[in-house]
């Protein structure tokens, strides 16, 4: 394989026992185990855990976009009442620094501040009043150097320096080689000069899309406590434990077995906790290591909002080439993605994005240019898609257009060119398994009744209002791919108890999706247990093995495999006891549901709870760890090609939309969602996934931004930052297709992130449909509709007969 | 600024607290009261995770003075499933059964506001069910299996099905 560099052995199951056919708790439609704590207010999140003596810390942020830092000014504040520490960068005992991609995140701002937002100094105090009052004593001296807020400016040469050019480790998304230039990648397929030759029709166009904030209903929370052993225990919101671990360790300057990270009830992460609870944890522990005592972090929702990572503005030129039928000949990308201050997680945000860009479709040249830019904006990070949503809503836009031009049905299109098994993807990887678009596709257009609606919205109308149906598609690299594969490992624990009952302990967290629930269905099913007897474990990490991240949509098939990892080397011991108690050779056994048996003579069995009672009674080892590797990906930054994932899921999105052509407002009556994920070990969850990432698609579509002036975020509140509310939910049908995939638990590839990715292009095609205007930037805000429409010549269509 | 004393009833008890004077109620309930079942999403009443009942009527508790409770009647989403059975209100009972919650920290808010909804409406439909949690943002679900589990609820108390424990 061309530039693959180190190559990953695959952790092998038990090779004596294959994997039982789901029984009875895989695909099942069974309760959460959170749900019963989660509705009587019991279940326990950040800020709702104290400790004897805590202490409170506020943080002191830059009001600058870009500056050189002259003094910080503690004195008032540390002498304020209550006070008991103020902190600046040079108080790390450990490094300034936050360790993610490229080694650039400070966790508080030296000599020079980024962006309005950048922390500069935390005040700790006996209450939150005290921490607050204090922080407004901070005065710091700021020289203003000039500021970029625009990516092509950035690029610009002379332009203002926000990120110098610096190295991460080698292969883990590349360096910055030029200043505010994180990092360039491109995919290369085939010969583009001829596709575009081949092509009867070619369409050209530019598009942008916004800022997305996450918008989890519980603001970023840590709290660490030092814990008389020397060991500093730290509790919070978090998506990863491990993130946190080394972080804390490297800014306290302590090996990492100093530090244990409990995540608790963690309120929505979306990708929004992943890499800045870092930075949270850092603070909080600082203020710990600097007066002995429990300090709690929490951010007012103002302060997440202004300072916490965004999804990344896109700037996408894009061109593609087809011939009179509608084969697809060609296409090619340039994009931009607006990085913020520091680079975060955005090289590999521009790996997924760019690897990505091409869709499932079949196309014979691609040439796509990513570039990941810094600006003095606040930092874009992680968010649900993590890049996709950006370049899907360029090419699914254009691929509309590119039917209308040929007058051929957007479905259509979309069939004709649909990849398959056997197909390879724009980055030339070939797809060899588990390729469910276009039974998506089928699916999506049969429940929703799309070719119906398109043509019985054509002529429809009722006084200003105009309806239409538009289709957005995808799909999506299940897990870290080539680019995240150096931290791309999950392990487990399982402990089987003499009574039957089972505790699973996994490095993956629980922030709402229902990982604890799937993991215990999957080790109820290995090993012959009723749902109820196996209670999975939220994370320590002093006690359960570093998993990677939880994102991704990976936890579902990496813990999941993790746990039959160790459940496997359990069961191997169940059925060797099974074996005396039956008078058979062990390999002639099978776990049946709730029961051992022969698999010649099903009728002879024994329970599982009488076998676990004497297997544990002839010590028997009853407790395993799993550990998994996920299949080998790589990538050749080169060459521009790779096998970039090692699966992918699919997914079709048909929407459905009233639009007011006098006011430019649009109302999305139904959705209908169709998703590929191999398969549901719990249907309800999955159609939570769905349904929950769909209407997050929908701010993004019609109401979310962001609004940056001078690097000052100016709507930093629930009021001004629109996210759906219930009057917004449409009827949202969730269509689960199911084409396992051979490396995933029972067959299932994730579910996590696909659902918000494609709405957006759905349903500007469907305004495009109802109206006649083409929107080539989101949110779709009466505004922006009014003035398509007004921009494009677009009369309100039968205008006159109104 | 010197502490204020605050006398009300919460869950049923009455309860005695020393506070700040610019205390909202929601403050008094998590730190003095230690009932943190009741979240603070925005603290400005934009979000409603920090619904609760006052004298019967729901309300955020993050825009209520605590000064302003002196012999009032708070519920709080601990105290929401007293005396139905297994201490669950059918409302809490719904949720859990059909999946209505993720992450859960917007659970408890709109939970108060959707049995305080069908309390008022045991008719809502649909349309009239999203009106009356629209004050309650949830970020996880897309809302559509929690109008499930309150219809579910509204239907099984005005069919009888379900009713308080003596």
């Amino acid at each position: 394989m061309p530039g693959s560099g180190p190559t990953y052995p695959l952790a092998t199951m038990p090779p004596d026992d294959p994997t039982p056919t789901p029984t009875h708790t895989v695909g099942q439609r069974l309760e959460r185990l959170d749900a019963r704590a989660k509705v009587l207010g019991t279940a326990r999140y950040a800020d709702d855990l104290t400790f004897p003596g805590l202490l409170h810390l506020k943080v002191v942020f830059s009001t600058q976009p870009h500056a050189r830092v002259l003094a910080i000014r503690t004195d008032a504040a540390r002498r304020a009442p209550g006070v008991r520490a103020v902190l600046t960068a040079k108080d790390c005992p450990g490094e300034n620094l936050i360790p993610l991609v490229l080694p650039d995140l400070t966790l508080m701002a030296a000599d020079r501040v980024r962006f309005v937002g950048d922390p500069v100094a935390a005040v700790v105090a006996d209450t939150p009043e005290a921490a607050h009052d204090a922080a407004r004593l901070v005065e710091v001296d700021y020289e203003p150097l000039p500021a970029v807020f625009d990516v092509l400016e950035a690029l610009r040469p002379g332009a203002p320096v926000v990120a110098p050019p610096i190295s991460g480790p080698a292969g883990h998304g590349g360096a910055n080689t030029a200043p505010n230039l994180f990092n360039l990648l491109e995919v290369k397929k085939g010969d583009l000069a001829a596709g575009f030759e081949a092509a009867d029709v070619v369409v050209e166009q530019e598009y942008r899309t916004p800022y997305q904030a996450h918008a989890y209903l519980e603001t970023q929370g840590m709290t660490c406590v030092p814990e008389p052993d020397g060991v500093f225990a730290v509790y919070g919101c978090m998506q990863c434990p491990f993130y946190v671990h080394e972080a804390v360790a490297r800014v306290l300057g302590v090996p990492r077995h100093r530090v244990k990270v409990i995540q608790v009830g963690t309120g929505g992460g979306f990708g929004g906790k992943e890499d800045v609870p870092s930075i949270i944890a850092g603070l909080a522990a600082l203020g710990a290591w600097h007066t002995g005592r429990p300090v709690k972090l929490v951010l007012s929702r103002k302060e997440d909002f202004e300072t916490m990572s965004k999804r990344h503005p896109a700037l996408v030129r894009l061109k593609v080439g087809a011939k009179e039928d509608g084969t697809l000949t060609a296409l090619e990308e340039q994009l931009w993605l607006d990085g913020g201050a520091y680079a975060t997680l955005s090289p590999v945000v521009l790996y997924r994005a760019v690897t990505h860009a091409a869709g499932p479709y079949r196309w014979p040249a691609v040439h796509v240019t990513g570039h990941a830019v810094a600006t003095n904006k606040v930092p874009c990070g992680a968010f649900r898609g993590f890049g996709t949503l950006q370049v899907i809503f360029a090419l699914e836009s254009i691929l509309d257009e590119l039917a209308e031009r040929l007058g051929i049905d957007p479905l259509d299109l979309r069939l004709k060119n649909a990849v398959r098994v056997g197909d390879a993807l724009g980055t030339n990887q070939a797809l060899t398994e588990s390729v469910g678009f276009i039974e998506t596709l089928e699916r999506a257009a049969e429940v929703s009744g799309y070719r119906e609606k398109r043509e019985r919205y054509r002529t429809w109308q009722e006084g200003p209002k105009r309806r239409g149906v538009g289709l957005g598609c995808l799909l999506y690299g299940v897990g870290l791919g080539a680019k995240g594969k150096f931290i791309d490992r999950t392990g487990a624990h399982v402990q089987l108890y003499p009574d039957g009952s089972c505790a699973v302990s996994i490095g993956n967290a629980e922030m709402g999706q229902g990982l604890r629930t799937v993991i215990s269905q999957i080790a109820a099913e290995e090993l012959g247990l009723e749902f109820s007897k196996v209670q999975t474990f939220d994370g320590d990490t002093s006690r359960v093995p570093d998993s990677g991240p939880t994102v991704a949509s990976r936890a579902t098939v990496m813990a999941g495999n993790a746990v039959r990892d160790a459940c496997g080397q359990i069961r191997r011991e169940l059925r060797a006891e099974a074996g005396l108690m039956l008078g058979v050779e062990p390999d002639a056994l099978e776990v049946f549901q709730t029961w051992v048996r022969v698999k010649a003579a099903p009728e002879r069995r024994v329970a599982m709870n009488d076998v676990i009672a004497r297997a544990a009674h002839a010590r028997r080892a009853l407790t395993a760890s799993g550990f998994r590797l996920p299949a080998d990906t790589w990538w050749s930054d080169d060459e521009g090609q790779g096998k970039a994932y090692e699966v992918y899921t699919y997914a079709t999105n048909v929407c459905e939309v009233e639009v007011d052509v006098e006011t430019g407002e649009s109302r999305v009556i139904a959705l209908t969602a169709a998703h590929d994920i191999g398969r549901a070990i719990n249907p309800t969850l999955a159609e939570g996934q769905i349904e929950g990432g769909a209407l997050q698609g929908l701010g993004f579509a019609l109401t979310e931004e962001v609004h940056i002036d001078q690097g000052v975020i100016k709507n930093p509140r629930f009021a001004t930052y629109i996210i759906p509310t219930a009057m917004d939910s449409p009827e949202l049908k969730a269509v689960i297709v199911e084409h396992p995939y051979s490396g995933g638990p029972y067959g299932a590839k994730g579910i996590g992130e696909p659902p918000i990715m494609g709405i957006a292009p759905a349903v500007t095609n469907a305004i495009k449909a109802a109206t006649g205007a083409r929107l080539f930037e989101c949110p779709a805000t009466p505004e922006r509709v009014t003035e398509a429409m007004k921009a494009q010549g677009v009369a309100a269509r039968d205008e006159v007969a109104v | 600024m010197s502490e204020i004393d605050v006398g009300l009833e919460v869950n049923g008890e009455q309860v005695r607290a020393r506070c700040q004077p610019h205390d909202t109620l929601l403050a008094l309930l998590r730190y003095r009261l230690g009932l943190t079942g009741t979240k603070e999403g925005c603290g400005e009443g934009e979000c409603g995770a920090c619904t609760v009942f006052m004298d019967g009527e729901a309300v955020d508790s993050c825009l209520v003075l605590a000064a302003q409770c002196e012999g009032r009647q708070v519920t709080t989403i601990e105290g929401l499933g007293r005396g139905w059975p297994d201490g669950l209100h059918p409302v809490q009972k719904a949720f859990m059964e059909t999946g209505a919650v993720q992450c859960g920290f917007c659970i408890p808010g709109i939970i108060m506001s959707a049995a305080d909804a069908i309390t008022r409406r045991s008719d809502a439909a649909r349309e009239e069910v999203r009106r009356l949690v629209a004050g309650n943002l949830c970020r996880c679900t897309g809302y559509t299996k929690i109008f499930d589990a309150i219809e579910l609820a509204r239907d099984r108390v005005a069919r009888g099905e379900v009713r308080p424990e003596a």
